[in-house]
C-alpha cells in the first residue's frame, strides 16, 4: 500500500484509477486507502512543486537559526509551535548542533525578511539568539531538480 | 587503387545485417517521434556512480587495469552473485571483467565452439545471440518457443531440436524481446536436458534485477547446472549504465582460463573508470536501483492494461522493460505495422520478427520511457488500430 503513497508523492494529481493501473492494487482499495490516510494526517495536502524564480516572482527566503532557552518540562515544544504559527514562517525544525532551531522564513523583501526576525521572531520567549542566512538560489527542492534536465542522448532504436 | 579482389570473411558476408537497422535510420529523420524501440534505460547512470567515476579520473584511473579486472570489483560480483542468487564462484580464476556482456557472449562462445558445433537458441532471442555463434564458427539452431505459453523455456521443444553436435543452448531470462522471465521449474527442465545430453548452458541474466513478478532464479543455481553453466551479467540494465561497457563471465575454470585468454589477447580490459564505476554500483547504488525498478513496474502495469484494451494483448511480460504483445488484430505483418505506425503516428517500435521468425505478428515495445510518453503513445496506437477498422 506504500505504493500507493510513493506515485501520489510524485504525482498529486494522479486519480484513483491511474494508481490503480499503476500498482495493479484495485481501485476501490485504492480509495478507501487515501481516504483513510486523508483522515488521518498521513497525507496532510496536495501540492505542486513550484519553481518561483522561474514563476518570475521575486520572494525572499531566508534560513534562522534559532537558539531557544528550553522551558523546563516541555523543552523546545512550546516554543517551537509558537514560531510556527507566525504566517512568515514556512517551515520549523528541531536540530542537532550548535543551533536548537532552524526555521524558514518568507517575505516580499529582504527588508519584510529581516523586519520580521529583528521585531518578531527574536522577540519570542526564550528565544536567545538568532543568525539569518538569505537564499540566493534553489538548485534543488523537494527531491527536483530545478536545473535544466539532462537531455536524453539515446538514439532512437536500438537492440 | 582498387582493393584486394579475394572475398572477405564469407561467414560476416552470410550474415544478414540487423533488421532494427532500417527502423532506426527511418526514425532519426523524423521529428517528434515517440520511441518505444530502445533497449535502454531512460534513466542516466545513478549521480554518485558518475560522481566516483570522476573523482576516479583525475585521480588517474587511466591505465590498463589486470586482465582480469579489478580484483575489488570481481571480490563484489562474486559476493552480490552469492548473496542475491546462492552462486559461488571464486572472483581469482571463475570471475573475468568484460567490456559488457555483448564480449563475455563472444568470449563464451568462442571458447566453447568447434567448427560445426550447433548452439540452439531459444527465440524470439536477442539479435546477437545467432550471429555471434556463427562469428564463433558454430551453428546456431533456432527453435521457437510458444507465445501462447509466455515464451517460457519448453525443454520439450528443445530436446526435439538436440543432436550429437549440440554444444549449448544460449538463452536470456529476463528476455530481451520478450520480457519473459523463466521459472525454476522450466530451467531444472533444461538443466536436466543438458545432463542427459551433456551440453552447456550460456545465460544471459543481464535483466537479473529487473523482475516483477518473483525473484529472479539464477540458471546456476539450479541442482547440477553450475557444472556445465556460462553466466553472463553486468551493469547496463541494472545501473542504468550502458554507455560504460562493463559486464561480466562466471564460468567453471577451465572453460574460464579460456575466456581469459581471447579476452587477455583482444579487449586486454574493461575501461579502467568504468570498473571503478561498477565498484561505485554495487557498494551505493541499491537505493537507486530499488526506484527504478519501482518506476519500471509502474509503467509496465500502466502499458501492459493499455496495450491489452486496444486488442493488443500479450503474456505479462515478468521482467526487463519490454512488451511482446500480438498485433494479428491488426492484420499487418511485424514489419508493415511497425513502419507505418511510425509513418503514420511516429511512434517507434521494433517488429517482432527481426527476434527470429517466431516474432512474426508481434512487435517489441520498450517501456524505458517516461509515463506521460508512453500514455502518448498509447493513444496514438489507438488511432492508428482505429483507422485501419
Amino acid at each position: 500500500m506504500r505504493e500507493i503513497l510513493s506515485v501520489l508523492e510524485s504525482d498529486a494529481r494522479a486519480t484513483p484509477d491511474r494508481i490503480a493501473a499503476l500498482t495493479g492494487i484495485a481501485e476501490d482499495e485504492v480509495r478507501t486507502a487515501i481516504a483513510a490516510w486523508e483522515a488521518d494526517g498521513v497525507i496532510r495536502r496536495y501540492k505542486a512543486v513550484v519553481d518561483w524564480d522561474r514563476a518570475g516572482d521575486s520572494r525572499v527566503t531566508a534560513f534562522v537559526d534559532v537558539t531557544v532557552a528550553p522551558e523546563r518540562g516541555r523543552g523546545f515544544d512550546d516554543v517551537a509551535e509558537r514560531i510556527a504559527k507566525f504566517r512568515e514562517i514556512r517551515a520549523v525544525h528541531l536540530v542537532s548542533g550548535a543551533q536548537d532551531l532552524r526555521v524558514e522564513v518568507e517575505g516580499a523583501s529582504m527588508k519584510e525578511v529581516a523586519d520580521f526576525v529583528a521585531q518578531k521572531l527574536s522577540g519570542v520567549e526564550r528565544v536567545t539568539a538568532t543568525s539569518t542566512h538569505f537564499l540566493l538560489r534553489r538548485y534543488k527542492d523537494d527531491g527536483q531538480l530545478l536545473t535544466d534536465p539532462e537531455p536524453d542522448q539515446r538514439l532512437s532504436v536500438m537492440p | 587503387m582498387t582493393p584486394p579482389q579475394k572475398p572477405l570473411s564469407r561467414v560476416v558476408e552470410a550474415c544478414p545485417p540487423s533488421g532494427i537497422r532500417k527502423f532506426f535510420d527511418l526514425a532519426q529523420t523524423m521529428k517528434g517521434v515517440i520511441t518505444l524501440g530502445v533497449g535502454e534505460p531512460d534513466f542516466p547512470t545513478p549521480w554518485g556512480v558518475r560522481e566516483a567515476a570522476i573523482h576516479a579520473l583525475s585521480r588517474g584511473a587511466t591505465t590498463y587495469t589486470g586482465n582480469s579486472g579489478l580484483p575489488e570489483l570481481r571480490e563484489l560480483i562474486c559476493a552480490d552473485l552469492a548473496a542475491r542468487h546462492g552462486v559461488t564462484y571464486r572472483p581469482a580464476d571463475e570471475c573475468l571483467v568484460t567490456s559488457g556482456v555483448s564480449e563475455g557472449l563472444d568470449l563464451a562462445l568462442r571458447a566453447l565452439i568447434n567448427p560445426g558445433d550447433e548452439v540452439i537458441v531459444p527465440e524470439p532471442s536477442y539479435v546477437a545471440y545467432q550471429p555471434c555463434v556463427a562469428f564463433a564458427g558454430g551453428v546456431a539452431v533456432p527453435v521457437a518457443m510458444d507465445p501462447a505459453q509466455g515464451y517460457r523455456l519448453d525443454a520439450e521443444r528443445i530436446a526435439a531440436a538436440v543432436t550429437p553436435r549440440t554444444k549449448a543452448v544460449l538463452f536470456g531470462s529476463p528476455s530481451n524481446p520478450t520480457g519473459a522471465a523463466q521459472s525454476a521449474e522450466d530451467l531444472a527442465a533444461v538443466v536436466a536436458l543438458a545432463e542427459r545430453e551433456d551440453f552447456w548452458l550460456v545465460s544471459d541474466e543481464i535483466y537479473d534485477r529487473l523482475t516483477y513478478t518473483g525473484t529472479h532464479t539464477s540458471t546456476a543455481a539450479i541442482a547440477g547446472a553450475w557444472d556445465r553453466t556460462v553466466l553472463l551479467n553486468g551493469f547496463s540494465k541494472s545501473y542504468a549504465m550502458t554507455g560504460w561497457r562493463v559486464g561480466y563471465v562466471c564460468a567453471p575454470e577451465p572453460l574460464a582460463a579460456l575466456m581469459h585468454r581471447i579476452h587477455q589477447y583482444t579487449m586486454l580490459c574493461a575501461p579502467h573508470v568504468s570498473q571503478v564505476a561498477a565498484i561505485e554500483a554495487l557498494r551505493s547504488a541499491e537505493p537507486d536501483v530499488a526506484e527504478m525498478v519501482a518506476d519500471y513496474d509502474r509503467r509496465r502495469r500502466l502499458f501492459v492494461k493499455g496495450l491489452d484494451e486496444l486488442g493488443l494483448t500479450c503474456p505479462e511480460p515478468g521482467g526487463a522493460f519490454y512488451a511482446f504483445p500480438s498485433i494479428r488484430a491488426s492484420g499487418l505483418s511485424s514489419q508493415d505495422f511497425a513502419e507505418q505506425l511510425l509513418n503514420e503516428q511516429k511512434v517507434a517500435v521494433v517488429p517482432g520478427d527481426v527476434f527470429g521468425p517466431s516474432g512474426e505478428g508481434h512487435v517489441r515495445c520498450s517501456y524505458a520511457t517516461a509515463l506521460p510518453l508512453l500514455e502518448e503513445a498509447l493513444e496514438r496506437i489507438g488511432h492508428f488500430l482505429s483507422s485501419r477498422t
